[in-house]
This record gives structure tokens, sequence and C-alpha cells, in this order.
């Protein structure tokens, strides 16, 4: 019998859907992708739901065009996202590139397929947590947002577009086919609707400044004010190219600043200890799910085990693990791939003992498991 | 009321000299723009000048307008996002043949869109800028530093193929013509998508060494059969025009927001129960799943179900693995399930990892053809055929389901007819639950 004397307000509802009320009501107005499953629904939604609220979404003819769009879009003051899996990914590989060198905020959905390659279009993984982060030349940073539930592919995509326009740079929501696709219900009341996000802008002036190095400077808009430019190659604050060794170093350095001073605004993580755990369980995306359930059921046989899920993948949130690893002997670190975030655990881990759980064969990591990964 | 007044600008180049070689043709075709740009007298900040990548990627600096300089090939697809999203823009794209080359799909999408901004080409038939390799448009036989024993591809025609894919203004010409400022401004004004391919001369790679000159120039176009002059003008719906015309009943109408189902029942769970259904793509395995997932809802019951089918949603397998729980769950995987329903060959071919997991206290409900299943569970086979009405193929997997809530009874069969008879299909549906009930006896 139901215990609970308040009448339940649930929904059915998958992770896509939540990925686009999110970006709808953190005030996207234009979205350009191409059909990929498991990324397509986002897509189909959005030609569907954006014109309602006046703005664009169109099919590119291949990601490299979505993408280009989004860019030119962005600039014209539209807050832009596009969707794809892995495949699209790599096409859009030389594109987060010039995103970070222009500074622009675009939010980039990742719906995680199994790889390489083709893949399996209907297969989880979690293989791309690296490769979202160093998939562009240069090796500068980016921002990765995984949500691990219905509720928080909403409100970490609504996240995605703060960070997006904080930081002036690609944000990426790092999702994957169970998470986008499965039917889910979540307490409607869970995840409040959020009112838009602000993009600070500037009318007039030049297009950059990196004065202090971190600062991130007010937008500027095509047709807005006076004309200012927009350049993917190396160039000072006005946007002109230069070969200027003081100058150039400026606004590389500027690139990597701008978020690594910033951590803390962009740490996130579920945090869940268990007083006296010497084991802790540091999960993130589909796998969280498993982790949850795995140590809810230890504890109920009085094992002391600890929790952490991961929100914000990159920048790596090192405070809040070093933090979770107080205390800690062993780390037990579930993932969809041979161990690809376990090795940035690892590092911070020092010497305690860090376990893999491991699976690529398209199946999720079971809660047993974990369970046995933690005994 | 306010009044703006635009001064006319006297020129739209800042002071610096062009970075060219010497006698390099691209000079006088950004000339040739800003007087085109003075004789629209256009505002600089409205214009927006998208560059590509090569020595033609250099220009836009030496303009006062707005602009963007982005990646190899790709500014045709800037400019359509930029004029997208501000359709007041003039947005002008200045790319070399190479970025026809690199680009070539996205000059194609952007004439087939008819998207309202007008591509400059600056085809001197070479990269310039990396060292006079071929490009698309280097004629046949033309001596470049990658086809040193003549080239043995046939020159893309660039008016041709965006001319027959719907771009609106098309116009070949070179950078000597005398009228050049006049097609400029007119592929400008035009509404949709304009493309002038103009040719010139790269007096450092392919001049050199094809003893190439102004002279030839347009005997070898005739020669190639690319004639010269303005070759389509159509006016055809531009297309953020077309976008905002097809969208505008749209606009202000509910995005799709969270809808909370109603709950009017209680269910009887005390633990969370998993029911795996094994049956064929295109047999509605996952609305099944949906409906009982729903009917647990509205007992207030949480739910998940997780779907797994090949890339070809309408043959092989599809499998969903539904949870209902009387609390909330995070999302993992069924490797136990307490019921099983296979409701096809495709779906027993799935299935053997659920019942070899399952014991006596779970339940599966199968068709006569895999009735002998190596598992502990016990074993209900159901025959279709004993139904008194047949059972379409889309309708077994809501049967077995109902079957299997029948005998289990989590929650009220009254809740499931509900969730049935709410959505689309509700006639068969409703006919599927009641059958699904009948049979479980
Ligand atoms: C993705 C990518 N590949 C290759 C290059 C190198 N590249 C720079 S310019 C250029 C060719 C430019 O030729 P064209 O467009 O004809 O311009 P031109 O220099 O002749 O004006 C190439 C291949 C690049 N910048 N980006
Ligand atoms: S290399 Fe060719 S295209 Fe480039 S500036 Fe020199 S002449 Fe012009
Ligand atoms: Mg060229």
């Amino acid at each position: 019998m139901t215990t609970n004397t308040e009448v339940p307000r649930r929904e059915y509802v998958d992770g896509t859907t939540a990925i686009v009320r999110g970006a709808i009501d953190a005030g996207c107005t234009f979205f350009a992708g191409y059909p990929i499953t498991p990324a397509s629904g986002i897509l189909m939604a959005m030609m569907r739901e954006i014109p309602k609220v006046g703005g664009i979404a169109i099919q590119g003819e291949d990601e490299i065009a979505s993408i280009g769009m989004c860019l030119g879009a962005a600039m014209s003051g539209a807050k832009a996202m596009t969707a794809t899996s892995g495949p699209g990914i790599s096409l859009y590989s030389e594109s987060i590139g010039l995103a970070i060198m222009g500074e622009v905020p675009l939010v980039i959905v990742d719906v995680q397929r199994l790889g390489p390659a083709t893949g399996g279009a209907t297969t989880v993984a979690q293989g791309d947590v690296q490769f979202v982060r160093w998939g562009t030349a240069g090796g500068y940073p980016v921002i990765v947002l995984a949500p691990s539930s219905v509720p928080e592919s909403y409100s970490l995509t609504v996240k995605a577009f703060e960070l997006a326009e904080r930081f002036r740079c690609p944000v990426f929501v790092l999702t994957d086919k169970e998470l986008a696709m499965t039917l889910s219900a979540v307490d409607v009341d869970e995840y409040p609707a959020v009112d838009g996000v602000e993009r600070a802008e500037k009318h007039e002036g030049l297009p950059y400044s990196w004065d202090p190095v971190d600062a991130v400077d007010p937008m500027r808009r095509y047709g807005e004010g006076d004309a200012f430019r927009f350049t993917g190659s190396t160039h000072d604050e006005g946007a002109y190219i230069t070969k200027n060794a003081t100058k150039v170093g400026a606004l590389n350095e500027h690139l990597i600043a701008k978020i690594e001073v910033h951590r803390d605004e962009i740490e996130m993580v579920d945090a869940d200890f268990a007083p006296d755990a010497g084991t802790i369980v540091v999960s993130y995306g589909v796998t969280a799910g498993a982790a949850r359930a795995a140590v809810a059921r230890l504890r109920t046989q009085g094992v002391a085990v600890s929790n952490l899920v991961v929100q914000s993948l990159w920048p790596i949130p090192e405070t809040a693990l070093n933090d979770a690893f107080e205390g800690i002997e062993r780390i037990v670190v579930p993932e969809l791939n041979m161990g690809l975030y376990r090795r940035e655990i690892e590092r911070i881990a020092a010497d305690r003992e860090v376990i893999g759980v491991n699976r690529i064969d398209g199946g999720l990591i079971t809660i047993d498991e974990i369970m046995e990964a933690i005994r | 009321m306010s009044v703006i007044t635009i001064t006319p600008v006297s020129t739209f180049r800042t002071d610096d000299p062009y970075p060219f070689c010497p006698g390099c043709g691209h000079g006088p075709i950004l000339d040739r723009l800003n007087e085109a740009m003075i004789k629209l007298n256009l505002d600089p900040a409205k214009v927006v000048i998208v560059s590509d990548i090569g020595c033609s990627g250099l220009s836009d600096q030496y303009f006062i307008t707005s602009a963007f300089h982005g990646l190899h090939g790709r500014s045709t697809t800037y400019a359509t996002g930029i004029k997208l999203a501000n359709p007041d823009l003039e947005v002008v794209v200045i790319m070399g043949d190479g970025g026809t080359g690199i680009g070539g799909t996205h000059l194609v999408s952007a004439a087939r869109r008819n998207v309202g901004i007008t591509v400059i080409v600056m085809n001197n038939l070479n990269f310039g800028m990396t060292g006079g390799q071929h490009s698309t448009t280097t004629p046949e036989g033309g001596i470049t530093s990658t086809t040193p024993l003549g080239n043995l591809e046939h020159p893309l025609d660039i008016c041709a193929t965006v001319g027959v894919n719907g771009a609106a203004y098309v116009y070949r010409g070179s950078s000597f013509d005398s009228d050049l400022a006049d097609r400029f401004a007119a592929a400008m004004a035009k509404p949709g998508f304009a493309v002038l391919d103009i040719w010139d001369l790269c007096t450092a790679y392919y001049v050199r060494s094809n003893k190439f000159t102004r002279a030839g120039m347009e005997d070898s176009m005739r020669s190639w059969g690319m004639e010269p002059g303005l070759l389509y003008d159509r006016d055809s719906v531009e297309y953020s025009t077309g976008y905002r015309l097809a969208h505008a009943a749209l606009v202000g109408t509910p995005v799709m927001s969270a809808h909370p189902i109603p709950v009017g029942y209680a269910h009887s769970l005390d633990r969370p129960m998993s029911l795996v259904v094994a049956g064929s793509a295109g047999g509605k395995v996952r609305s099944a799943s949906r409906l009982v997932a729903l009917g647990g809802i509205r007992s207030g019951l949480w739910a998940a179900q997780r779907d797994d089918y090949p890339v070809t949603v309408k043959s092989g397998h599809s499998v969903s693995e539904l949870w209902i729980a009387p609390g909330e769950m995070p999302l993992t995987a069924v490797t136990r399930p307490d019921v099983l329903a296979i409701i096809s060959s495709d779906g027993y071919g799935k299935a053997g990892p659920y019942f070899a997991a399952m014991n006596s206290a779970d339940l599966i409900l199968t068709i006569p053809e895999h009735s002998h299943l190596e598992t502990k569970a016990r074993v209900v086979v159901i025959d279709p055929k004993s139904a008194p009405k047949r059972i379409p193929k889309t309708s077994m997997g809501l049967v077995y389901l109902s079957a299997a809530l029948a005998i289990r009874n989590p929650y009220p069969l009254d809740a499931l007819r509900e969730a049935a008879g709410a959505g689309s299909f509700a006639e068969v549906n409703i006919e599927a639950v009641e059958t699904g009930i009948d049979l479980a006896g």
C-alpha cells in the first residue's frame, strides 16, 4: 500500500525531453543538428518546439555545417545548442576549437553510444569521456557536465547554458543512449522550471579583453552597435591576426585561465558520505544508477560505504574529490569503458587503492558487479 | 519618434594596404566589393564579411564592416547561422576555390535552401596560400605543385552546380570585369542565395606554371564550357523569410511542459518489481511496457523502462525492461526479472540470460513455441490461439503483460485499463488488456 499521504505528481519522460525543456527554459533560440541515433530525438523535438519561442531549428547537411551554423547564430546573439553522438563529435572537432578560440558560448550534447566508428548505434557506452575533453587541437580546456537522471538532464542542461555564457566557451552535456531514451517516472516538482539564462553583452568596443587574464569580457553581437571582428586565428583584443609573442601568449593563457582559475564555480558533485567508510564509489552518468543502488543495498547490510557522483567531469573537480577521499583507502570506479576516467581518479587518489569496474559489451554495469568490487 | 540618420561612408576599406602578391587578382575583387557596398549605401555595422581560409581568407581584415573569419571551407555555414539569427544583416562570404572543394556540400546546401547570403568565390584555379596545389577548379592538364604532369581531374563548374540546385543569382566573371561592382551590388540586393564565381590570377603560382594570362582567361572559360555572365536570376523565397512564415502560427504556443499523471489507485508492492518483455521490433513492445508503467504511476508507483532493439527499428528483436517500484529508483539494468514475457522467437533469442537467472518465485509467460526453457522459474504457457479473437502481433506485448499483472497484481487492473484508455489506440489497447486478463484465467 502507498504510505504517501500526499498525491504524487509524476510524469513519465526520457532524458531527451528533459534536455530539450532545459535548453528552451534556459533561453536557447537556435539549434542545428544532423540526425544520429541516439541523439536524433533532441533534433526532432527541437524542430518542433523551438519555433514556439520564436527560435530557429535546422537540420544541417552534416555535423560540420550544424555546429558552424550554431557558431554563426551565437555571434548574431542567439543562445545555441547542437546534439550528436560519437561519430558527430568527431566531425565537430575542428569547430570545437573555433568555439574555444572565438570564445563562443555553445552547448554541445553528446549522447554517447558504443564506439569506435559506427560502433553500436543503439548501444550504451561511456567511451567519450576523454574524447570530449581532448577532442580538438591544442589541448585547451572545455567544460563537461554529465547528468545521471532525468531531472539532472534538465538541470545540467540549464547549467550548461549558464556556464557557456559565464565563460564564453563550449560546454558539453555528456549523456548516453540509456539516459536519453529510458523512460522514467519523475516527480515534476523535483525539477522546477527555470527562467532564462542572461548573456552579458556590450554593444560597442573591442570584442575581446583578457585583463586580468581570467576575466571574461561581455560579448558583442552582429548588428548591435559598431562593427566588430571575429576570428579563429590567433588574435589581439580586436580580433586582428597577430604573431606578436606577448599578445599570443596573453590570449592563450586567457583561454586556459578563465576556466582553470574559476574551477570552484564549475565543480559539481553529488556526495553521499557514510561516517567511517573506508571505501568510496566514484561514478558518473548512467553508471551512477547502479552505484547508488549498490551503496544503498550495502548500507542496509550494515556496510559503511560512501558514494560520489561526479556531475562536472571537466575540469576535474579536484577539491571535491580530495575532500571525498579523506579517510578513504579504496576507491571503486565503475564506468562503461576500460577505465578512461579512472586514470584521472588514480592521479588524485595518490597511493590509495583504485579499483575499476568496467564493461564494453553494451550492457549496463550491474548492482551486483559494483557490490562485489566494494566488498 | 527618433530619427536615425546614417552618414553614408565614403569607403568600407581600412587604411591598410592588402597583403597580396604583386598582380594578385584578390585585391581588385575586394576593391569592387568596396564600391558595391558604397553604391548600396550600406551601414558597415550591419554588414558581416565571412571569410574562408587561404589568401582569400585574409580579406576581411581590410574592411571596416563586422567580420567572421572561421575555418577552411565552412564559411557558408557561419554565414547561414548569422543570417538566420538576424535576417536584417547583409552577409557576404569571401572564399577561395579551395573552399568550394572542402566545403562543397555547404555551398550546394546553401543553394538548395536559398539562404539570403552572397558568396564571392575568388577563383584562382589553385591553392595560393599553401603553395600552388591543385584545387577543384584547376583545369584538366593544369600544372600545379601537386599535378606536376598536368591535372587529371575535371574542373568543378561552380556556377552550374549551385545554379541547378536552387541559387537565386549566379554570375561568372573575372577580376577584370568593368561592371563587377554592379554585379556584386545586384547580388547583395537579391534576397536569396547569390554566388559569384570570379576568376582571378594567382601570380605566385598558377600564372607562373601555366603561362596563364588575363587574355587567356575568358577563352579558357569558354573552351571548358563555362560561359561567363549572369547565368541564373530567379525570385524564390529566401530561407529565413520562408522559415519565419512557415512557423509564424506556432510562435507563442506552449512548449511541451510537465503534466503530472493523475493518481487514482493504490498499489500493493512493498519492493520493486521487474518485468521484461522479449519480442520483435515493430510489435509495440515498448508501447506495451509504457502503458504498464503508466498504470503503475496511476497507482502511486515509480517506474522506469529501458528498451533494447537493433538500429533497424522494424525488424529483429525488441526487449523492454520495466521496473515498477514503491520508491524512487536509480536507473539500473534488470538482471533477474520477477516476470518475463516471451512473445516471439526474436524475443526468445534475447531472453536466455534472463530465464537462466530466474528462480522458483519468478514467473515466465511464454508462447507455445518456446515452452521448454532451462529455468527454475514457474513457466506458464499462454497460447494466443486460445483467445476468442485473433490477437494482432502489435498487441501481443500488452496481452502478455496484462496477463502477468492479473496473476501478480502489483496494482489494480483498473489502473491499467485507465492507462490503456487514455492514450492513442485506446480501443485496441483496452481490448488487449481485457484479452490478457481473460487468458490469465
Ligand atoms: C582543415 C584545413 N585543411 C587545410 C588547411 C590548409 N589550407 C590553408 S589555405 C588552403 C587552401 C586555400 O586555397 P584557396 O581557398 O583557393 O585560397 P587562395 O589561397 O587561393 O586564395 C589550405 C588547404 C586548413 N587551413 N584547414
Ligand atoms: S599566393 Fe597567389 S593568391 Fe596568394 S596572394 Fe600570392 S598571388 Fe594572391
Ligand atoms: Mg585559390
